[in-house]
Parts: structure tokens; C-alpha cells; sequence
């Protein structure tokens, strides 16, 4: 850094600023233009004007029939206790989790555990999570034999009117997304050090973790975490198959009231939509909140110099809560593959009792999987060149990110996609672009773009200055630099990231649905949809190719560093 | 492109209702159909219609050179929504839904607001099968005139399914459900009236517990609702308690009932389809012992059918489908147990002997009722009814 300093005076290169711009452009008009244009119909059509159905009169009228609507408060507080419970939830069992874990497991390891879980959508991770904890489920029948039940037991483990369930399913899927970015920002800081510094002042290993490194972890996971809130806000596939159904949760009251036959709910789904982008404002207010009240009590706590041996067992548990889960999820993933090839698996039998390919047969997966892996493909691609432009350009412009900039790049994810997509798609209408494949392979684009930039961010900043410099006194121009050095050592975490990306964009279900007027057809969309007819067998297939295909990009983005760099140990390097 | 089948449209619309098309005009929209895909938006959460979709998709390609793409819907209102979206941004020439499987409240949604092609069942050549009288199911789609802008294609008729290995005492009546749900508490359901078959459970106990089913057909008023409605809520007051889950939650669709019977956590289900049950044993997804009931009464039946948006891209080849799908040959396929089990919805009267012959050769199974078997069909109550009945449900029973 302080080389380039030297070398790069405050002034930065022309073409950096040429690059830095054009980057910034087609981020703000590609990204975040079209969001704001759809929050600014949905907006309109929540105070009362949607010309479309003949509503042209501004007002509160909207909002007084979404308060006057049967169960919304039941549904606002479920909606509250569902996402912000779960968010708190699944930080705290990571946290246990990682400060136990740390140091017995790699971070390889780690994202080889995990990637299964983070890979398959959320809707897949509901569906066997669902038939797992049912009482006529899959632990139900393994009980069932030894408790001499004929009929399932009367007890309300899914769809309870609680939010139990939903509560549990969020926490399944999205605890290993937390641990991996806990895991990423850990190998940024020198762990093991402070680890045996604290260990000598006598402080039990579990203390050093929450008074030492956590406080160093959050300011680097405290946006995915406000991520992960904002999801579990207005979460709509999992909330159907998890959550309580009378009333359901906002987010899904609202998508029911967007596709009532009355058009004229549209105006109060709207106003419905603009509440839950307000509750997601609020819950990060709270969590931003949250950081100071435990910034100043935790100081006193620190000062206070309890060696804490005293929290093993709290640790103990939350670490066991967070292993439970892990295991819950990937049990799900099993029963959906064991789904997949059964003919008849009834009650109480704890296994299926004909099996049959009928449905790898018969099923139309061949078209959705096609359409899946296009459509991954092309925003991966566009999404990965995007990202590695706006890295290098930050790198000409040898000037930090700003955190607006931040805020642009996480926009997509921190707004409910529900507030948004109804207008956007109104929009993409008016200038004739609804319902091919343009549209969809924009709008998955407005996702995966945020989540490769999250994941190749660190790596970039991450790489040796030496070797830059060293191709720079040898002669190098900038482009040489970029495409003979830096993609080169940065090719694993580059792969990396195109893979989460990959992921991102097959699981995308509501811009799928709404930017492709419904034609085309994804093997989520149509997971979902089949979802709906509860036929376990159908879902299994479609869930397990759902799986199937992230996993596969991750193993290839494994694999071909390994495969090129065969000769060039060094350049296998540490990353995953 | 589309000025010919205009000029037989507004043809059409200034001779008299149900005048024969001429071949010549048929023959117009047969060309302009040819290499169109037709863009089917129909519900997707069953797996036998989707793949009957499939195989309507080879025969109108290999037959006329019309594609159908099935738009798979968890819900016939999104392509309602979509359509005016679309009205909503201008677009009036090429709109994204062709054809939608559609009727009642949707129905009634879209014509009232200009939202569909028509009138153009009568130009089908294959409408010739049909009984188009005025009062007959296939003119009258709950209580509202169909008016051509809709094309039948399927029967459906409300029914019961249960695991007879597992339940005998069947209440024989409606009112008869609370005593056999207070004798098996918790072992009784309905879809979420929001859901279609959620709300027509409740439409058949309306029917049978009304003091003037006659009052039903007229659109409702808040005086009608008032009083028609009374003895409905004593009587799902005095069931709701005894209900799965004591009445706080219900399934979201028949499908997830039917997988709930399959799973042995209610003992009853309920399907628009009397031969859902004898396909869904077939297919491994119910009991071979889960058999077919409807009260002794008679259960309500209505026909599906097919519609075509204003601003449909391919209208010459949506209705190139929608009269292919009632060839007689097309309705036998459709009825066929190992197939869909529809029934059909063309007048037997007007069948020649081979085509009667070939419905006649249809296999059968034990768990596929009879029509007769079913007792009578009761009609559908005008559209009206059932927005505000599931309102008034949602209202009382939601908290």
C-alpha cells in the first residue's frame, strides 16, 4: 500500500477514472435504477395510484383496508417474531458454533460441510424440513413403531399458529450462510495468537472468543447479517410450506392479496409490500442500535475481567443447537432424495415401501434444468466480469470504497424483493421487455451481483502487493497486470465466487416468476409450483437437480484451479 | 396478420349468437394458427393435467402446427393480475397469456372488465358437440352467462375421499360432518377457504343448509348473505372445534389434504375430480383401499374452461386449442382413467355411434365412480357468493 501510495500520488490515473466510472454507470443504471423505479410504482400503488385498474385517487385508503383486513396484526407480529427471532437465533448458534469449532475444523473442511446446504434453495430446504418434523413425518415414523402409534400423534410441528416451525426452517438454511462468512472473516484475523494470548491470561477458550475476536468479526459479517434480517423478513416460499397458514405471515398475505381476483386488492398488497420494506428499515435501526447498547456493556463486561469458565456450558449448548440444525438440514436434503425414487412411503413405515425412477423419468426436469443452467450461466458471467471491473477500477483509482458504494452493492439484497418486483415488472412492460429471457437474466443479475462481490471483495484486497509491484518494475501496464497477474493467483477465489453466484441465480424464485410472465419455467419455479400439489416424490426430483447443479459448479470451481494449476503449486495457495 | 380473424369476429358479433361458422372462416384461422405457440396459463399443481397439457402440445403440433406451452400457475389469479398488468402498461397486441384455464370468480373478474377475447366458442367447429342452450352447465359458468367468451373443456364435481380400510360410519349429509367429526375429533379438514376447494366445501354445506337455495343463484346482497348464511355458521361454529388442529390451520390446497390422507393425519379429503382418487392410487400416492363419496344429496359440479385474453399474442392458435380440446377423440383421451378421468363435457346426444363407442371402451377402475354413482350435481351459486362467503369466513376465523 504504501507503494502505491508513493507511486500514485493522490492523483488517480485517467483511464482508472475512465474504468471507475463506466463501472459505475452500468451499476447505477443496470442495478440500482430499475430498483428504485419498481419501489417508486409499488410505492404509488400504495397511496392510491394505479391508473391500470382505474385507482387515480392519493390517499391512506390503501393502508386503512391493509390494517382492516382479516388477521394482519397476527400476521404483522408473526411476521416480526418469525424474522427477527431467527436472525438473532442464527447468529448466536454460529457464534457458539465457530468459537467452538475454530481451529478443529479448515476453513476447506468448513466449506465443504456446508456448501450442500448453502447451495440448495430455500423452498427445497422447506419442503424436506417439512416432512422430516411432521407428525406423520420421517422422525414421527421412526418413533412410531417404538411409541405403537397407528395414526400420526395430534401435535402441530409444521404450520403451527406460533411460527415455530418457520422459525426452525429459517435458522436451518440460514445458519451455514453465516458461518461462512463468520469462517471468511476469521481468516482475516490472527485468531490463533490472540487465541493462546487470552488462553495464558487464564480466560476459557469459549470467553476469549465472544470478548476478543467476536467484537473484531462483526463490523465484517454485520452486513451479511443485516442480509440474512432482511430476508427473513419477507421470506415468501418458506413462510407457505413452514409457516402458520391463518393467518400467514405478511410477506405471504401479501403476495396471496397481489394474485386476488379482486385487482382492486392490488392497492392494499402494495401498501402491505411498503410495510414490509419499513419493518426491514426498522429491525436494521435495531440491530444498529443493538451494536451500541452491547458495544457499552460489553466494555464494562470486559473490564470486569471474568475468565468466563463459568460459559462453557452455554457455549456447549448453543454449539450442540447449531450442530442440530446442521444435521436437520442435511437430513432434509436425504429424504428429498429418497423422495425422489419412491413409489409408495406411507405411515407409519420408516422406510419406503416400493421404490421406482418414475418420476426421473417421467418428470419435464430436462427443459427447467436447461433454462436454470442458462440463465446461471449468463448472469454468472455477467455478474463475475462486472465485479472484477469494479475491483480493478477501485485499484487505479487507488482509492478505498466508499461506503455509499456499499450501499449500492448490498441495495438488492436489503430491500424485500416483494416491495420491488410487482413495479418492476410493470416497468420492464412499458418498455416492452417483460417475459423473455432479457428480463429474467436482468433481474437474477440484480442478486448475483451483490453475492460475488461479497465473496471476491476480501480475496482481491487479500492479494500480495509484491507481485503487482514486481510485474510493475518489470514493465507491466495496468491490462497486463490485471490479465497475466492478478486473474492468474486469483483464479480460485474468482471461480469461487462465479459459483455462489451460480447458486444465487437458480435459486431465484419470485423474479423468475414475475420478470418471465411465468413462461419461463426454472427447476425452482417449478419446484415451487409442483410444491403445491405436495406430490413429495415430484419435488424430491425437482429439489435434488436443484441441488445438483450449484453443487456441481462448486466442485468445478474446486477442481479447475487444481486441474490448470497442476505445475504452479503456489498458485493453489490457501483458498478454497 | 390478424385482419381476417377480426373481420369473422365482428362478423360474428352482428349475426346471431350461435350461427354456424362457415368452413371457409375456420379454415382462415387455421392458417394463421399454423407455426404460433399458444402460451396455456393453467394451474400447475397437478402433475396428470400438466403432462394431458404435454400431450395436447404433441397432437396440435403434428395436426395443425400449433405449439402449446403450458405457463405453470400456483394460482389461476396471477394470469388475471398478469393480464391487467399488461392492460396496465399498454400493451393490447401482444400480451404474454394466450389461453387460461379458467371459471368462476376469475371469469367473472375478467369479463366484467373487458379483459377477454370473444365471443368465439361458436366458431368452433367442434362446438357443434355441445349442449349451448341457455341454462345448460356449458353456457352458464356459476350463474354467469358464459356468452362465448369461454370454451369448456373439462367436468368437474365436487367430491369426498376416504380410506375405507380405516373409516365406515360416512356422514350421509352435510349437517351429518359435525356429529362424525365430534365422534372423530381431529381427523377432519378443508383446504383454506382462500384456496378454490376450501371454499367450495363450504358452498356445498351453503347449498344444503340454506333455507332458499334458490337465493343463491341471484348475486348476493347483504340482506340475502345475512339470512342464507345463518344456519352455515351455527353449523361450522359447532364443527370448527372438533377439526384437525381444533380449526386454526388448514392445508393450503387439496393436494396437500390428499397427501394428508395419504399420511394418515385426516381420515377424509376432497377433490373437484371423482377421479383423482382411483389416479392417485395408481400413481402410488393414496391407499388401494382410499374409495369416493359425495352426499346423498348431491354435490356440487360445474365445468372448466378455456379463455382468451384481449390482448392474446397467438388468438388463432389459442382457439385452434380450444376446439381441438373438444374433439370427441380429445374428450375420450381426457376421460380415460389412466390419463385425467375427466368427464366429458360434450352432450352424449349429439355423439355419433364410433365416438360413443370409444368413451364406451374406456377402462375402469375400483376407485372410479360412476357419474350416476355420485348422485345429483348441484349448481354452482352465482360467483358473488363465494368472494363474499370466504370474506366472511376470513373475517370470523382469522385472528
Amino acid at each position: 500500500m504504501t507503494w502505491r501510495a508513493q507511486t500514485q500520488p493522490s492523483r488517480p490515473a485517467p483511464h482508472g477514472r475512465i474504468l471507475r466510472r463506466a463501472v459505475l454507470w452500468v451499476v447505477l443504471l443496470g442495478l440500482v435504477l430499475p430498483i428504485l423505479a419498481g419501489s417508486f410504482e409499488t410505492l404509488r400503488a400504495a397511496f392510491g395510484l394505479h391508473p391500470g385498474i382505474g385507482a387515480t385517487r392519493f390517499g391512506l385508503a390503501p393502508w386503512q383496508s391493509l390494517a382492516a383486513l382479516p388477521g394482519f396484526v397476527t400476521a404483522l407480529r408473526l411476521t416480526l417474531f418469525t424474522g427477527i427471532g431467527s436472525a438473532v437465533l442464527a447468529l448466536l448458534l454460529a457464534t457458539g458454533f465457530c468459537a467452538l469449532m475454530h481451529g478443529r475444523v479448515s476453513t476447506r473442511q468448513g466449506d465443504h460441510m456446508l456448501t450442500p446446504i448453502l447451495a440448495v434453495p430455500h423452498a427445497a430446504i422447506a419442503i424436506g424440513l417439512a416432512f422430516l418434523i411432521a407428525p406423520s413425518g420421517w422422525i414421527a415414523r421412526l418413533i412410531a413403531p417404538l411409541a405403537g402409534w397407528t395414526i400420526p400423534p395430534e401435535i402441530a410441528s409444521v404450520n403451527d399458529s406460533y411460527g415455530l416451525a418457520l422459525l426452525l426452517g429459517l435458522i436451518v438454511k440460514e445458519l451455514p450462510f453465516l458461518l461462512l462468512v463468520i469462517l471468511a472473516a476469521l481468516s482475516q484475523l490472527p485468531v490463533n495468537q490472540q487465541l493462546s494470548a487470552g488462553r495464558a491470561l487464564g480466560y476459557g477458550r469459549g470467553i476469549v472468543w465472544i470478548k476478543v475476536i467476536m467484537p473484531q468479526v462483526w463490523p465484517l459479517i454485520r452486513l451479511p447479517v443485516l442480509v440474512v434480517q432482511a430476508y427473513a423478513l419477507s421470506v415468501v416460499d418458506m413462510a407457505v410450506i413452514l409457516g402458520p397458514s391463518n393467518p400467514p405471515t405478511l410477506a405471504v398475505a401479501v403476495t396471496r392479496w397481489f394474485a386476488n381476483p379482486d385487482v382492486q386488492m392490488i392497492l392494499p398488497a402494495s401498501a402491505g409490500a411498503v410495510l414490509i420494506a419499513l419493518l426491514t428499515l426498522a429491525a436494521t435501526l435495531l440491530w444498529l442500535l443493538a451494536e451500541r447498547v452491547v458495544r457499552a456493556i460489553g466494555l464494562w463486561w470486559l473490564r470486569r475481567g471474568g475468565r468466563g469458565l463459568s460459559m462453557q456450558p452455554g457455549l456447549l449448548l448453543t454449539a450442540g443447537l447449531a450442530a442440530a440444525a446442521l444435521a436437520l438440514g442435511l437430513l432434509s436434503l436425504l429424504a428429498l432424495l429418497i423422495w425422489s425414487v419412491t413409489h409408495r412411503w406411507s405411515f407409519p413405515h420408516p422406510l419406503p415401501e416400493s421404490w421406482s425412477w418414475q418420476t426421473w423419468h417421467a418428470a419435464s426436469w430436462a427443459e427447467a434444468a436447461s433454462y436454470s443452467l442458462l440463465l446461471g450461466c449468463t448472469t454468472t458471467l455477467i455478474a463475475t466480469t462486472l465485479a472484477i471491473a469494479w475491483l480493478e477500477a477501485e485499484d487505479r483509482s487507488a482509492s478505498p470504497r466508499a461506503g455509499w458504494a456499499t450501499a449500492l452493492i448490498y441495495l438488492p439484497l436489503l430491500l424485500p424483493q416483494i416491495a420491488f418486483l410487482y413495479g418492476l415488472n410493470l416497468l420492464f412492460l412499458r418498455i416492452g421487455l417483460s417475459g423473455g429471457l432479457v428480463a429474467v437474466i436482468w433481474g437474477h443479475s440484480l442478486f448475483v451481483f451483490p453475492y460475488v462481490m461479497i465473496a471476491l471483495s476480501d480475496p482481491w484486497r487479500a492479494l500480495d502487493p509484491a507481485l503487482i509491484r514486481s510485474a510493475a518494475s518489470l514493465g507491466a501496464g495496468p491490462n497486463r497486470r490485471l490479465f497475466a497477474v492478478k486473474l492468474p493467483v486469483l483464479l480460485a477465489p474468482i471461480l469461487t465466487a462465479a459459483a455462489i453466484g451460480f447458486a444465487v441465480s437458480i435459486a431465484q424464485y419470485l423474479p423468475t416468476l414475475f420478470l418471465g410472465a411465468g413462461r419461463i419455467a426454472t427447476l425452482t419455479t417449478e419446484a415451487v409450483t409442483l410444491s403445491s400439489s405436495a406430490d413429495r416424490r415430484i419435488v424430491g426430483t425437482y429439489a435434488s437437480l436443484q441441488a445438483a447443479l450449484p453443487f456441481a459448479a462448486y466442485a468445478l470451481a474446486l477442481a479447475l484451479p487444481r486441474l490448470i494449476f497442476r505445475n504452479r503449486r503456489a498458485l493453489l495457495g490457501g483458498h478454497a | 396478420m390478424r385482419l381476417p380473424i377480426l373481420a369473422s369476429l365482428t362478423l360474428c358479433l352482428s349475426t346471431p349468437a350461435f350461427a354456424a361458422p362457415t368452413l371457409a372462416d375456420w379454415q382462415q384461422t387455421l392458417d394463421a394458427a399454423r407455426g404460433q405457440t399458444v402460451y396455456w396459463n393453467a394451474w400447475g399443481g397437478d402433475q396428470r393435467t400438466n403432462a394431458f397439457i404435454e400431450w395436447v402440445n404433441s397432437q396440435t403440433e403434428q395436426l395443425y402446427g400449433v405449439k402449446v406451452e403450458q405457463v405453470k400457475l400456483t394460482d389461476t389469479a396471477e394470469a388475471v393480475t398478469r393480464v391487467i398488468s399488461e392492460k396496465a402498461a399498454g400493451e393490447t397486441e401482444q400480451g404474454s397469456v394466450d389461453l387460461i384455464w379458467i371459471n368462476g370468480p376469475n371469469f367473472l373478474a375478467m369479463k366484467e372488465q373487458g379483459l377477454l377475447h370473444g365471443p368465439f366458442v361458436a366458431d368452433l367447429p367442434n362446438a357443434k358437440f355441445l349442449d349451448l342452450s341457455a341454462t345448460s352447465p356449458a353456457s352458464v359458468d356459476f350463474t354467469t352467462p358464459v356468452d362465448g367468451m369461454e370454451s369448456p373443456w373439462r367436468l368437474a364435481k365436487f367430491v369426498f375421499s376416504y380410506d375405507s380400510a380405516r373409516v365406515s360410519d360416512l356422514p350421509e349429509t352435510m349437517a351429518g360432518f359435525t356429529d362424525w367429526a365430534a365422534a372423530h375429533p381431529g381427523r377432519l379438514t378443508h383446504p383454506n377457504p382462500a384456496n378454490f376447494i376450501g371454499a367450495t366445501f363450504l358452498k356445498q354445506a351453503l347449498i344444503e343448509l340454506a333455507p332458499d337455495a334458490a337465493a343463491l343463484q341471484l348475486p348476493v346482497t347483504d340482506a340475502s348473505f345475512a339470512t342464507q348464511t345463518a344456519p352455515l355458521w351455527a353449523w361450522y361454529d359447532a364443527l370448527r372445534p372438533n377439526l384437525w388442529r381444533g380449526g386454526e390451520a388448514f392445508p393450503e390446497n387439496e393436494s396437500v389434504q390428499q397427501q394428508m390422507l395419504n399420511d394418515g393425519e385426516v381420515d377424509i379429503a376432497m377433490a373437484f375430480d371423482p377421479a383423482s382418487t382411483a389416479a392417485a392410487i395408481a400413481q402410488g400416492s393414496l391407499p388401494e383401499t382410499a374409495r369416493v363419496f359425495t352426499p346423498k344429496a348431491g354435490s356440487i359440479g360445474n365445468i372448466s374452461f378455456v379463455a382468451i385474453p384481449f390482448n392474446a399474442a397467438h388468438k388463432a392458435g389459442a382457439q385452434v386449442v380450444a376446439n381441438f380440446l373438444l374433439d370427441p377423440a380429445t374428450q375420450a383421451h381426457m376421460q380415460d382413467i389412466t390419463v385425467l378421468g375427466s368427464f366429458s363435457v360434450l352432450d352424449p346426444a349429439k355423439l355419433d355411434v364410433p365416438a360413443q363407442a370409444t368413451f364406451d371402451a374406456l377402462p375402469t377402475a375400483p376407485a372410479l365412480p360412476t357419474l350416476d354413482s355420485l348422485g345429483p350435481t348441484l349448481l354452482e351459486p352465482h360467483a358473488s357468493w363465494m368472494t363474499k362467503l370466504t370474506e366472511a369466513w376470513a373475517k370470523r376465523y382469522t385472528r
